[in-house]
């Protein structure tokens, strides 16, 4: 895959088709792979790599690529697609800048999973008909890809690209029955005051550190909220409460109906903190009250919270009592 | 003997400038009385209340809040009281899902002709707010003076 990859950008950045690459490298650790540029076919030979650590949704980065100008090569996967196709509708990249290859995704390995399973000097990883063979510096490890999968990857919603200019490997399928408002639905039967303990232990570990609203492709306002001292809002509490639950909320909300559940947010959680689950509660929400919405399906789409219905229903019948 | 000081809660009221701000100026006109724990806050419209400033009565103290509006239908300018009744629906059910009692948030439509309608849910309102006491679900340390 990885070779398939770097032939092809290497192609495209000789015939001039693009004058960059974004893609992944190696990171300060072997399973750390952060997002890349690269410029020249030296540089993705040494530098490019693409594994089942390669998790981070690139869509985001090709905000501040496109400020940059020329054209550039990008690899997603499918989730990523959906978010490159909601940026899109959103005006905050350019098509005709972007050259999308579309590369198939069985999904990726979670870090934490395989730390628990006491395997560590991780050097390197592959994925061959659902087992990982972790390589590392005691040896080989071998795990069932299941087992040490993360979250948004075993409940994945598709495997279909929304959007691509070419795909490496084969395209898939939308999964109708993936089962991600499952854990939604548990907390939902559930009494509220059984709810506030369980969002009182997710959240209070929170350190306010940022890092989910900054890797989100749907938080891309040059002028934050979070960043406004007036805001009440913009640091850490003080004090051991549940304070921080006002900044999940907020930020959750303002990605009501844009969120498209690529799950990064949860990813780069440094904390552990299941962050889809708000997303995800209001995707249940807006699927249930107005009809079925897939952020980034379409990006000419009108978002559910930018156009009404006369005979929408009332707050009243989940929020407060109406009289 | 210990003094117990009897529980008022605060409670903010958002009403829109058309409908249901009149409606509580009828209200008092007709000598309709409702308890003074609720603070009226005048919007231009309905669709004008941010989600935040929901948030912001909350973690400022606020132990109910109630969003007033002109009737579906009936809007000032056309349309926005549809768009703040999903944003609503949507923000209320978030707050059910993390365990914020969902008897402290409230939606209601109140023309300006309504002044029996505004006491009468401001009545029931303070009723219900007060019985389940102070909020401790939302409040927010770093904002209580």
């Amino acid at each position: 895959m990885q070779e398939m990859m770097v032939k092809r950008a290497v192609e495209l950045l000789e015939n001039g088709t693009v004058d960059r690459v974004l893609g992944w490298t190696t990171g300060e650790f072997a399973y750390d792979m952060t997002p890349a540029v690269f410029r020249s076919a030296d540089d993705l030979k040494n530098g490019f790599v693409y594994n089942d650590f390669c998790a981070a949704n690139l869509s985001k980065y090709l905000i501040k690529e496109c400020v940059a100008g020329g054209k550039i090569l990008v690899f997603l996967k499918p989730c990523d697609t959906y978010s490159f196709n909601q940026l899109i509708a959103e005006h905050r990249i350019k098509r005709e800048m972007i050259y999308v290859i579309g590369i198939a995704c069985e999904g990726k390995a979670d870090i934490d999973k395989l730390k628990d399973m006491g395997i560590d000097g991780i050097t390197g990883i592959t994925a061959k008909d659902g087992v990982y063979t972790v390589a590392t510096i005691y040896g080989d490890a071998t795990v069932k890809a299941t087992d040490a999968m993360a979250e948004r990857c075993l409940s994945c919603k598709s495997k279909k690209h929304m959007a691509y200019d070419e795909l490496i490997g084969e395209d898939g399928d939308v999964v109708a029955d993936c089962g991600r408002f499952d854990m939604v639905e548990k907390l939902e039967a559930m009494t509220p005051d059984e709810r506030y303990e369980f969002w009182r232990g997710e959240l209070s570990r929170c350190i306010r550190c940022n890092a989910c609203r900054n890797v989100c492709p749907a938080c891309s306002c040059e002028k934050c909220i979070f960043d406004n001292p007036g805001s009440g809002v913009s640091q850490k509490a003080a004090v051991n409460s549940f304070e921080e639950n006002m900044f999940h909320i907020i930020r959750a909300f303002h990605v009501a109906g844009r969120c498209t559940d690529c799950g990064e947010c949860t990813r780069v959680c440094p904390q552990n903190i299941p962050l889809h689950l708000l997303n995800r509660k209001f995707i249940k929400d807006i699927n249930a009250f107005w009809g079925e919405y897939q952020a980034g399906e379409n990006p000419d789409a009108k978002p559910p919270l930018g156009r009404y219905e006369k005979g929408d229903r009332e707050p009243g019948e989940f929020g407060g009592v109406q009289a | 003997m210990q003094d117990v000081k009897e529980f008022r809660p605060t409670i903010v009221a958002f009403c829109c400038n058309w409908c249901s701000y009149a409606g509580a100026d009828l209200a008092g006109s007709s000598r309709l009385g409702y308890p003074a724990d609720v603070k009226i806050i005048r919007v231009p419209c309905s669709c004008r209340v941010n989600p935040l400033f929901i948030l912001r009565a909350f973690q400022r103290g606020a132990d109910g809040v109630i969003m007033a509006g002109c009737h579906p239908g009936d809007c000032h300018y056309t349309s926005g009281n549809y768009f703040a009744r999903r944003r609503m629906t949507l923000l209320f059910s978030m707050l059910d899902y993390l365990g914020i009692e969902r008897e402290r948030t409230r939606v209601e439509w109140i023309s300006a002709a309504e002044g029996a309608k505004f006491a009468k849910t401001m009545n029931e309102f303070v009723a219900t707010v007060t019985a389940l006491g102070e909020n401790k679900r939302l409040e927010d340390l770093r904002c209580k003076k």
